[in-house]
């Protein structure tokens, strides 16, 4: 197997006095799908937003490409090429799509702004995508659908050639060929090479897109085992209940010594 | 017209047949352009078209009315009126468009001016110290209420309030009072009551329309070189059309002699237009070709987007109130200029209505994320339009300021009306 892109070892966080992640692994590995799931309060933001920078570790290590880096804030992970697409989409909808995807970070012949350079850019990722769904790049967001949407901001994650994106619900807002577009673009970006972590409540979306499903229970990771080595009716009780047959903790750890 | 985006085949052809119109990078036709901005215009994106509609309005009501509106003496009197207020709203742009709101700015612009005047005639200073002067008052005011609004978070509407207050005892204090500072500094007075050359205005009249067409046809060749996105090329033609009829068209007008006294030839045009010129393009360019205006937007359309983007929104929001009380204080100044002194109500009563107003009349929008700095002197033109035509018309002041509050109403109304259909129809 690959090594890793990305990993977390024996990571703790906890608010005051709750202790959200216990001794937590987890990875991402080049070129593949790994999808996160867990139930409400399992952790899965908290996780996602230790990997991105938003909140620091109490303990363990964060390892990019199999060395430990430190992480002070949402910068440094992003200029290690790691890119997080939130559930509200963080877009302008007075701008246009080119404007929003290099918002923050324009190109520019100083003082100027060099939006031919940008249009280009943005038409070539889209391209590469396989975006072919908007109608013209200079359209304003506010005119776009919802998979549009999602579109955008994922193609925004990956233009500035980011190794890792991290997915959070994307499908969740999305009608049935919206969401078609959106698992086929995911799938695209990991065929591409990339790292990709997809959040998510959806089954049929995670069996269907991800290579390896990582569970959540609690704070703890259940399982991290490859999609076809485990059933759906499995990673619902390793949702649910932390253990499922083979998988999974072997004791509860809402009855073990915290 | 095909494109040159790679038509690579989707992985599974189980799209929405329907969301799949191929990336197109023109418009098409000139026709096409036409229909294209009618459904802009129905689905509430409107921009100065009320504004333009009402302006002629306006000149027909006023025009047909009375006598003396339409005389060249009196259209030139209108355009020095304005001046002052074009600048005001395009001050008012920065702030509307990160969706505040700044009810100081008529008095720090009086403020800024006063500064100025008591440089000149109390301390003797040259007129361009004296301009610094008035100009470095109004961005120390801007960041005092940029950092109340950005920093403590207090709502631009109380922080402006407090200004408003505030700077006319400021006012006070400085001119004393039931006293004016006279201001008859010879150039920053000429603005308002010389002329141009009528040699130079044409010479920069011609500069302007060829710089236009130049970069017009530069831009558009270099989007067809790259295949970007582009309008129709008629459509650059009918745009290069306007600007030259307009600028050729006012400088002919302008050069004609409007002297009631044979001895004593007024023509040219007047100073004050080239200064607003001067700032629209200024203006035009920091919003919309450079980061500046682009963070301005974003924080104006998702303040949350910009923040995760990178952008330094207490930074922005600050800028914009510095922005907006800087060149208040040139209004200022353009307004001192005109009426040929400062009083402790210069930049109250209804120029403060004319602030928020114009801009608001010219299709900026009060909700943030959507304005121009051409609005603002669209605006500005309509207000000083009811302001110079009513008199004519009705000589009570009541009805000037019913009429002013009206229009002002009307363009907020249009305005909100126009965002709630945006939101429904998507533009």
């Amino acid at each position: 197997m690959t090594e890793p892109l990305l990993e977390l070892r024996g990571v703790n966080k906890s608010f005051g006095v709750v202790h959200v992640l216990h001794d937590v692994d987890f990875a991402v590995y080049p070129g593949q799908v790994t999808a996160l799931v867990g139930d409400n309060g399992a952790g899965k933001s908290t996780l996602v937003k230790v990997i991105a920078g938003i909140y620091g570790r109490d303990s363990g290590d964060y390892l990019f490409d199999g060395a430990p880096v430190t992480v002070h804030g949402p910068r440094d992970v992003a200029s290690l090429g790691v890119e997080v697409v939130y559930q509200d989409l963080a877009l302008c909808d007075n701008l246009d799509i080119v404007q929003n995807m290099f918002l923050g970070r324009e190109l520019r012949r100083w003082p100027v702004l060099n939006e031919a350079e940008m249009e280009s850019k943005a038409r070539e990722t889209l391209a590469s995508l396989s975006v072919r769904t908007v109608k013209s790049v200079r359209q304003p967001v506010a005119s776009l659908s919802g998979g549009q949407r999602q579109t955008v901001a994922i193609a925004k994650a990956v233009l500035w050639n980011s190794k890792i994106v991290l997915l959070d619900e994307p499908t969740a807002a999305l009608g049935v060929a919206q969401t078609r577009q959106v698992l086929d673009l995911v799938r695209r970006l990991a065929d591409r090479g990339l790292g990709v972590v997809l959040i998510s409540h959806n089954m049929t979306d995670v069996f269907e897109v991800a290579d390896r499903i990582t569970a959540l229970y609690l704070g703890r990771v259940a399982a991290d085992v490859p999609t076809s080595e485990v059933t759906h009716r499995e990673v619902v009780e390793l949702i649910t209940a932390g253990r499922s047959e083979s998988h999974g903790i072997s004791e509860s750890p809402a009855t073990a010594a915290i | 017209m095909t494109t040159e985006t790679p038509e690579t085949t989707p992985a599974t052809p189980s799209y929405a047949e329907a969301d799949f119109a191929v990336d197109s990078h023109r418009a098409g036709t000139l026709r096409e352009a036409g229909i294209d901005y009618l459904n802009r215009v129905r689905g509430g994106d409107m921009g100065s078209l009320p504004a333009l509609l009402g302006l002629l309005v306006l000149f027909l009501v006023f025009g047909l009315t009375t006598d003396s509106f339409f005389t060249n003496l009196n259209l030139a009197n209108l355009t020095v009126q304005a001046a002052p207020i074009c600048v005001l709203a395009m001050a008012l742009v920065p702030v509307l468009l990160i969706g505040e709101i700044d009810l100081s700015a008529g008095f720090a612009g009086g403020t800024s001016a006063a500064v100025t005047a008591l440089m000149i005639v109390d301390h003797g200073q040259s007129w361009p110290v004296a301009v610094v002067g008035g100009l470095a008052t109004g961005a120390v005011i801007g960041t005092i209420i940029g950092t109340a609004v950005a920093k403590l978070g207090i709502p631009s509407f109380v922080v402006t309030l407090a200004f408003f207050l505030a700077l006319q005892g400021v006012m006070l204090k400085l001119i004393g009072q039931g006293g004016s500072v006279r201001f008859n500094d010879e150039v920053l007075r000429g603005l308002a009551i010389k002329n141009v050359p009528i040699t130079l205005g044409w010479v920069a009249a011609i500069a302007i329309v060829v710089l236009y067409v130049a970069i017009a046809l530069f831009t558009f060749r270099r989007k067809v070189a790259r295949d970007l996105a582009r309008p129709p090329f008629g459509l650059v033609l009918v745009r290069i059309g306007v600007v030259a009829v307009v600028v050729l068209g006012l400088t002919a007008y302008f050069s004609e002699n409007r002297s009631r006294n044979p001895v004593f030839p007024i023509e040219g045009i007047p100073w004050m237009v080239p200064v607003v010129i001067v700032i629209l393009i200024l203006m035009t360019f920091l919003l919309s070709r450079t980061t500046f205006g682009r963070h301005l937007y974003a924080v104006g359309g998702n303040t949350e987007a910009a923040r995760r983007a990178g952008i330094n929104v207490i930074y922005m929001r600050i800028m914009a109130f510095v922005l907006c009380s800087s060149l208040a204080a040139v209004a200022g100044i353009l307004q001192a200029a005109y009426s040929g002194k400062v009083s402790p109500g210069s930049g109250g009563g209804n120029v403060l209505l004319y602030a928020v107003g114009a801009a608001v009349i010219g299709g900026t929008s009060l909700f943030g994320g959507r304005g121009r700095a051409i609005d603002g002197v669209i605006g500005g033109i309509v207000l000083a339009t009811v302001d110079n035509g009513l008199p004519l018309l009705i000589e009570e002041s009541y009805a000037n300021y019913l009429v002013t509050g009206g229009v002002l109403l009307l363009a907020a109304s249009v305005d909100a009306l126009s965002r709630r259909r945006r939101s429904a129809s998507g533009v």
